[in-house]
């Protein structure tokens, strides 16, 4: 068997598909928080939340109503960016121009509450969602063994975030919103309805969560928990991105889970807390981040 | 040109937080005409703009446009009623490119230039379309600001001292395109401190002080109240 640094080849790729796969989540995760912040200055606490709902939301669809992966693939989004309508429009927007940290902990107790309320439904163990039978199975690369269904996410997830940062970077709506970026008030002052472009982007943002959470629902299991155990690991991917950066937030994303995947292969004891270990250096050296500019 | 005001502003009060900035501002502006504001640096002009904008929080009185009542209306709806404003910080996004800039604010009548009409009366920012906004020189980012607002189809132009602090050739281009804007029917409200800049284009004075307008004449008795705009402007 072939062997780099003294590693089976293998496990070696085995790795880094890992690291590839939770990148992308850390990704697509880190890319909602960084277009809500950008924007609204909210910190989302609720982001893990959002997660757990899509993935929720797939698998109750699928039990309750025999709807299947790949209508839940949309239709899951599009209920939990409808629920955080209803939070921005009913709460969130109240707290627009006051210190960030109300948002923050407004966020942060809807968190709790959607938490602790689908662990009093559902108990804290998960559920097993099965992927598609179209992406079951795998392949033998020669190299390694591909599970299909992963190799599915890799792809997904670029896509979704290249189509996002595309939307924000080309569109019309996306200059609407970079521009918000910077001045709210000129851009409300030129005639665009910027309040109902707030709403939106907290919509957008939390379907993106909701996405992630129907791609992982195969992945990793359905559970109450299963967003409050990532998201912790998404906001230090958002400060070694740099806060509110787009580009940013989606390279460190795949970066981060292929260095923590590498790291399990080299110095396994290190593996689950590179990330902070990273963040901590980026900190000190970088406080705005990678990607990001100084305020 | 009729002699109903197209915007009619009366006994105009604002507050900045809990300072009380603008003591009852009166001006009328008639459909056609350009008006200067004339003032010192803190007597209020960029606060007029910014109160009949909406941009303040607190205000009183009245802001009428062609009847409407402006002050009940949201910020983006002032827009939408067809005032267009360039803000004397010129407002250029650094995250959009001269086009993108350009573009931003979203037409709100018929009857406002094209592009290719804006790119010919400003041909530097044809050049320089995919540069990023703020990598302009302050001349070409004022024009751009004036440029953003003729596509959206806006009756009445608010523009805050875009003269400040540029070369006297480019005030000089600056003068050139509101006397074209002007030549086209388009009202403006101007807001400058170089009077012999305004005297140019503007039909009628204000001259603002403390909050208050305290005298308005015509373009052509400029001169005889020379005196006066010493004293008022310290010039």
């Amino acid at each position: 068997m072939s062997t780099i640094f003294g590693i089976p080849t293998p496990a070696l790729y085995g790795q880094i598909l890992i690291g590839l796969i939770n990148g992308s989540f850390y990704a697509l995760l880190s890319l909602g928080l960084a277009v809500i912040f950008g924007l609204l200055r909210v910190i989302n606490f609720a982001h893990g939340a959002q997660y757990m709902l899509g993935a929720f939301a797939a698998y109750l669809l699928l039990e309750y109503a025999g709807i299947g992966y790949w209508p839940a693939l949309i239709a899951a989004p599009l209920i939990v960016g409808a629920s955080a309508i209803v939070v921005e429009r009913t709460m969130l927007r109240r707290l627009y121009g006051l210190d960030p940290l109300y948002g923050l902990l407004l966020t942060f107790g809807l968190a709790l509450i959607f938490e602790g309320a689908f662990r009093y439904w559902f108990g804290a163990a998960g559920k097993p969602f099965s992927p598609p039978s179209q992406l079951a199975g795998g392949v033998n690369l020669g190299f390694m063994f591909l599970p299909i269904y992963r190799g599915w996410v890799v792809i997904a997830s670029l896509v979704i975030c290249v189509g996002t940062w595309l939307l924000i970077e080309k569109t019309r709506l996306g200059a609407y919103l970079r521009a918000a970026t910077e001045n709210a008030t000129l851009v409300q002052a030129f005639g665009v309805n910027v309040p109902q472009l707030l709403t939106l982007t907290y919509g957008l943002g939390a379907a993106l969560a909701g996405l992630a959470g129907v791609l992982a629902a195969p992945v990793y299991q359905v559970s109450p928990l299963m967003g409050s155990n990532l998201i912790i690991i998404v906001f230090a991917v958002v400060v070694v991105g740099g806060m509110g950066s787009i580009l940013g937030a989606i390279i460190t994303g795949y970066m981060l889970g292929v260095l923590e995947g590498l790291t399990k292969v080299f110095y396994p004891e290190a593996s689950s807390i590179v990330i902070f270990v990273v963040m901590a250096i980026v900190l000190l050296v970088r406080p705005a981040g990678l990607f990001g500019r100084e305020e | 040109m009729s002699d109903a005001p197209l915007l009619d502003v009366r006994g105009l009060q604002a507050w900045y937080g809990e300072s009380h900035v603008l003591h009852g501002v009166d001006l009328a502006i008639r459909e056609g005409e350009t008006v200067t504001l004339l003032g010192r640096n803190g007597a209020g002009k960029t606060t007029t703009l910014r109160a009949i904008m909406g941009i303040l929080g607190r205000r009183q009185g009245v802001v009428n446009l062609r009847g409407h009542d402006l002050l009940r209306l949201p910020l983006h709806r002032v827009a939408q009623a067809g005032l267009g404003y360039v803000p004397e910080e010129r407002g250029i996004f650094a995250s959009l490119n001269v086009e993108e800039n350009l573009m931003l604010p979203p037409k709100v009548a018929e009857g406002g230039m094209s592009v290719a009409e804006i790119y010919e009366l400003f041909p530097n920012l044809l050049e320089r379309r995919w540069s990023q906004g703020t990598k302009l020189s302050g001349g070409e980012q004022q024009m751009l600001a004036i440029a953003r607002v003729l596509r959206t189809g806006a009756k009445i132009l608010l523009l805050d001292e875009p003269t400040e602090g540029l070369a006297p050739v480019i005030i000089q281009r600056i003068g050139d395109v509101l006397v074209t804007l002007k030549a086209r029917g388009m009202t403006i409200l101007l807001v400058e401190q170089n009077f012999r800049f305004a005297r140019k284009v503007a039909d009628r004075f204000y001259l603002m002080e403390d909050g208050r307008i305290v005298n308005s004449f015509a373009g052509h008795e400029l001169d005889s109240h020379t005196s006066q705009l010493h004293d008022v402007l310290g010039v």
